[in-house]
């Protein structure tokens, strides 16, 4: 009942805005080679779907995507069970980690296609540095969430320390790491679409947002682009979503929705 | 054979345990009992290897306890942090097993085995959030019971639970100790509790540092149940006894 209810008034909320946006560009407020009415942009995205060119474009990017977030992946949960576990190294690389991370990674890319042209390695490198943090931090603090009643109960089983990690520790930070990983996705698309935007050649998404952006009357273009990127993230969102409901049936705000 | 020489425990300059002296005879039920707060946890953690001690000793069959001491299982009252959820029942009573070198199908029927004992049969496949609390305690108590260990330490263990499910748990706790024969130590703030399931009870005074203020042996006759025992004159004056104690 719940469920649909939500279903129910999500789609209203999208019929209204699109709506919206059909009556502003209709009636004429704006003008429409900078507003095109939601419903060419929306024909246009549909078209997009039976184009070969612009499909290995986004085949593009959800590679960089998805090999950038891997190696954040492959980066941020080690070196955040390292720190999470062993205080003294936290404490030796917390004023390093506090100053890489509010540096925008946006305003990186130039700095980083200087170092490495603009091609593949770029974007991964981007992405991957971006979409560290969010899982870094998650596993740090799902590690010092672990109830030490939890790691108590199996030490007086006599288990070892390497036990109290893989056994208890380990289960009980997952679905922090998960959710982690969930921000972290977002911004990698995020990035993803950024630097090719900023690099404006090669393939991918962005390439066609940003080369699309340079055509007259290419706002269409642009907005149908846009549109597969929102796509694209509501995809890999509901996914995650989905995937840590299967897997952490226990956490507490899943508990009540089997 | 337990033993507790002196024992003083203290967090920082604050003095939680002072001088405890104590004997317990293998396959004895010992209950502890005192005020909340006054260091009975810190005691059982203590025995348990889980803290380190300061003043005094531990020791179990003349064996200095330094850390975890082999053959133990822990109890806790809070049956909700310490049950795995993301194990099924039947994986968190079999997880002890482990430590055993036992095989993947004899730690499972095992397990069954178990709880089979403490009338939880049929319910190892679902999860312990998917039970009641008096369930969970059952799940609790057949894990720390599935290796056989010589020493059992329980820490207000029906605390949490309603009258009625504490009974039902109280007399499962005798049957088990009755057919296993093995030495537990059960801390409770319940004085009624300590004499029904004790041979022996022993009150610590309020903190800090707490003392042992009575070690009262408990000679009830015949085989306990919950409404014939505690009619006993025998049950009302043990009671009193202890109440008085735990009162000061």
């Amino acid at each position: 009942m719940r469920r649909r209810q939500e279903l129910l008034l999500g789609g209203l909320g999208v019929l209204l805005a699109f709506g919206l946006c059909e009556a502003v560009s209709r009636a004429g407020l704006v003008r429409r080679s900078y507003l095109p009415p939601a419903s060419e942009v929306l024909a246009r995205a549909v078209e997009l779907a039976g184009d070969s060119v612009f499909l290995e474009g986004v085949g593009a990017t959800v590679r960089v995507w998805a090999l950038g977030l891997g190696l954040a992946c492959a980066i941020a949960v080690p070196v955040g069970l390292l720190l999470g576990s062993v205080p003294l190294v936290d404490e030796a690389v917390r004023a390093i980690v506090e100053f890489l991370r509010p540096l925008p990674s946006v305003a990186l890319i130039p700095l980083v296609s200087l170092l490495l042209g603009s091609g593949t390695e770029t974007k991964v490198a981007l992405i991957t540095y971006a979409s560290v943090w969010p899982i870094l931090f998650n596993t740090i603090y799902g590690l010092g969430e672990t109830d030490p009643l939890a790691k108590d109960t199996l030490r007086a089983f006599g288990f070892g320390r390497l036990s109290v990690l893989v056994r208890v520790e380990l289960p009980a930070t997952a679905p922090f790491i998960a959710a982690g990983l969930r921000i972290s996705a977002a911004i990698a698309l995020i990035l993803a679409v950024a630097t090719e935007i900023l690099a404006g050649f090669g393939e991918g998404l962005g390439i066609f947002i940003a080369q699309s952006g340079l055509a007259t009357d290419g706002t269409r273009d642009v907005l149908a682009g846009v549109v597969w990127a929102g796509l694209l993230g509501l995809v890999i969102n509901s996914v995650l979503v989905w995937g840590e409901r299967r897997l952490f049936p226990w956490t507490p705000e899943h508990r009540g929705r089997r | 054979m337990l033993r507790l020489d002196s024992l003083g425990q203290r967090y920082g300059d604050h003095p939680v345990l002072r001088d405890i002296t104590l004997t317990v005879p293998d396959g004895q039920l010992l209950c502890v009992v005192g005020p909340s707060g006054c260091g009975k946890s810190t005691l059982l953690r203590t025995i348990a290897g889980l803290l380190p001690t300061r003043e005094g000793a531990v020791s179990i069959d003349g064996e200095p306890v330094t850390g975890v001491p082999d053959r133990l299982a822990v109890v806790f009252q809070d049956y909700g942090r310490s049950l795995f959820p993301w194990l099924s029942v039947r994986e968190n009573v079999a997880l002890p097993l482990r430590r055993r070198g036992l095989g993947r199908a004899e730690r499972r029927s095992e397990a069954e085995r178990m709880l089979e004992q403490v009338g939880l049969h049929g319910a190892g496949r679902r999860h312990p959030w998917q039970l009641s609390g008096g369930m969970q305690q059952r799940v609790a108590i057949a894990r720390a019971l599935v290796c056989r260990p010589s020493l059992l330490l329980m820490d207000e263990p029906f605390g949490s639970l309603d009258a009625q499910t504490r009974e039902d748990l109280e007399d499962l706790l005798l049957d088990v100790h009755r057919a296993e024969g093995t030495t537990i130590v059960f801390v409770t703030h319940d004085i009624d509790e300590s004499v029904y399931v004790g041979d022996r009870v022993v009150v610590l005074s309020a903190g800090p540092g707490a003392r042992v203020v009575l070690d009262l042996p408990v000679a009830l006759p015949g085989k306990r149940d919950q409404i014939g025992t505690r009619g006993l004159p025998e049950f009302v004056a043990l009671r009193a006894e202890v109440g008085r104690a735990v009162r000061g």
